[in-house]
């Protein structure tokens, strides 16, 4: 399939692979134009695809109606927490799985992959009753406990599983014979191979804690408390209706640093995903 | 995890040999840790299925604060629901037509990434950049992008139609919220393709090639059958994450107009939290992981008869 392709062919795919980006890259776009116009422009027709006019003080509401810096805060350190909880338990685990022998280790996994099999949100329920009896509701603690050390890191353990399995046992055996114990063994040389792999899924931990949505929406009641996804649906007026200008500088502001660092290492991302034992 | 290695000095001779062997310090390094994975998979999922189960079998009344005991009554309450069949038709569109959708594009993206282009990075980068923009604010711009007098509508005005009022008409309020879900995440899949097609051996289509075999016939012969195991992996994703979909829902169209777009989990979710039945709640909370069950087992049996090879 892959020959030295004509110039016409070469133009037609250019062409298609462009209009095939508009649903893609639009959107983003007009998100941060459509944040700088004056409210009497978002919806003017025909549609300004450059602002004609600018408003900047849509920025400055989006912190006057919430604690947005606050807001910033919690999804910032909770994502950051759960990724780094989520590299420790799930590296831990799938080291253990793959390179360590000990009695039942079979059972144990198959019953940890289980996880895989149960969406959290089968568990809401009685996860927020048990956090309610916990006295952790409306507290960050579902946010970050669940993730960390429940179903959402059994992926993550899964994946290290598969990438500690490709290790050469030489590696360890020489280790071994100079007294290392299974921890340093762990610590010194596997976890530093990993790092490829470590990095990846932590990028996936990140975003998946940065979106969670129906979580915060159960566990969280203060605005103070809230997490970014959940903030941004909060700038309504009186009626319900959404202020679609400021919602959509709270989106600019939650969606551009994410971007920014995916334009900077959008190989480490996109590569990553590719080599993470996730092919067939 | 801090004990598993105090014990590594040799044995003096003549003692009797150290309870401390190798085998058995391994093991209690492996329990160690594997500890906080176990203990969490119990604590946060096993132990709340088992309560999920338990809570099914109940009518909770949480203002009254009773909890009775009824058997039952809520899986028949599940048969005789009506709006009940309406959810899980709007689940089954929902998730046949993302996936459908999802899993083509992925694999037509994978191919034209494929070629030898100039700049072809810049498109990958692209073509994935959804998937690391905030899933709120994506959904949040494409509301903004789909209203009535949205930017969609402006630009089929431009060139004379006018447009539906997306999310408030049950078919395309369906199209959108798939449509929108689809070019979020699609950029996963595609990358997943990409690898996959980067894997086949470059020889077979050489020989294809020599045979004369046209570049359909090839990518139906060669590409397809060497790719199927990722593409079954990928519909297993796309499907028990199509299941999971919630946030869009709740922000385009809260599950209208009337239960036209009320996915299961979303349903659950209404069932639950905003009319405190939680024992209904958990009663559709039962369906939705035995569907996510049936539907994994079912995938991994088809594994055998559709997948080509595997590594």
């Amino acid at each position: 399939m892959k020959t030295d392709l004509s110039p016409r062919l070469r133009v037609a795919l250019y062409g298609l692979m462009c209009v095939l980006l508009i649903p893609f890259v639009f959107p983003t776009w007009w998100m941060v134009t459509s944040s700088i116009k004056p409210i009497s422009d978002i919806f003017a027709f025909p549609p300004q695809l450059i602002p004609q006019n600018y408003d900047w003080t849509t920025y400055s509401k989006v912190f006057e109606l919430q604690p947005f810096v606050q807001q910033y805060w919690n999804s910032a350190y909770i994502a950051a927490v759960v990724t780094i909880g989520t590299m420790v338990v799930s590296s831990m685990a799938g080291y253990a799985f793959a390179r360590i022998r000990f009695p039942y280790a079979d059972t144990i996994f198959m019953i940890v992959l289980l996880g895989l099999l149960i969406p959290s949100e089968v568990t809401i329920v009685p996860l927020f009753q048990m956090f309610l009896k916990a006295g952790m509701v409306n507290t960050h603690w579902p946010l970050i406990l669940v993730p960390i050390f429940g179903a959402p890191s059994v992926f993550v353990t899964f994946v290290m599983r598969q990438f500690f399995v490709t290790l050469p046992a030489e590696l360890e055996e020489a280790a071994r014979v100079d007294g290392l114990g299974r921890f340093k063994i762990f610590r010194k040389i596997a976890l530093p191979l990993a790092k490829p792999a470590l990095a990846s899924v932590a990028i996936f931990t990140f975003l998946h804690s940065w979106n969670l949505f129906l979580e915060p929406i159960v566990f969280l009641s203060s605005a103070d408390k809230f997490t970014l996804p959940q903030a941004l649906t909060q700038y309504t007026d009186a009626y319900g209706g959404p202020m679609w200008n400021i919602q959509l500088a709270a989106a600019t502001l939650t969606a551009l640093p994410v971007l920014i660092v995916f334009i900077i290492a959008q190989k480490q991302f996109v590569e990553g995903l590719a080599h993470t034992g996730l092919k067939g | 995890m801090a004990v598993a290695h105090q014990h590594h000095e040799t044995p003096k001779a003549g003692t009797p040999p150290p309870f401390w062997t190798i085998a058995r310090r391994d093991s209690l390094a492996g329990f160690l840790f594997i500890a906080p994975q176990l203990i969490g998979i119990i604590t946060f999922v096993l132990v709340p299925l088992g309560l999920v189960f338990w809570y099914s079998l109940h009518e909770w009344n949480v203002l009254a604060n009773t909890f009775t005991f009824t058997g039952s009554q809520n899986y028949r309450m599940v048969l005789e629901d009506t709006n009940l069949l309406e959810v899980l038709g709007a689940t089954t569109i929902f998730s046949v037509g993302l996936v459908v959708l999802n899993l083509s594009l992925a694999l037509l993206l994978a191919v034209l990434l494929n070629q030898k282009l100039a700049g072809i990075a810049v498109f990958r980068a692209l073509f994935f950049s959804p998937v690391v923009v905030s899933l709120v604010a994506w959904t949040i711009v494409w509301g903004f992008l789909l209203q009535k007098n949205g930017g969609i509508n402006g630009m089929l005005l431009m060139v004379g139609i006018e447009g539906p009022n997306w999310l408030r008409e049950d078919v395309t309020a369906m199209i959108s919220v798939i449509v929108v879900q689809v070019f979020k995440n699609v950029g996963l899949n595609m990358i997943l393709f990409l690898a996959a097609l980067q894997g086949v051996p470059k020889e077979l289509y050489e020989a294809a090639r020599i045979d004369g075999a046209p570049a359909f016939k090839q990518f139906r012969r060669i590409t397809l059958p060497l790719i199927s195991p990722t593409i079954l992996l990928t519909s297993i994703i796309t499907i028990v994450g199509s299941l999971q979909v919630f946030a869009q829902i709740a922000v385009l169209t809260q599950g209208g107009p009337g239960l036209s777009t009320t996915v299961l989990v979303y349903y659950l979710y209404q069932q639950a939290f905003q009319f405190d039945y939680f024992g209904y709640g958990s009663t559709l909370s039962i369906l939705l992981f035995v569907i996510v069950a049936v539907l994994t087992f079912a995938q991994w049996q088809m594994r055998k008869r559709i997948v080509f090879y595997e590594n």
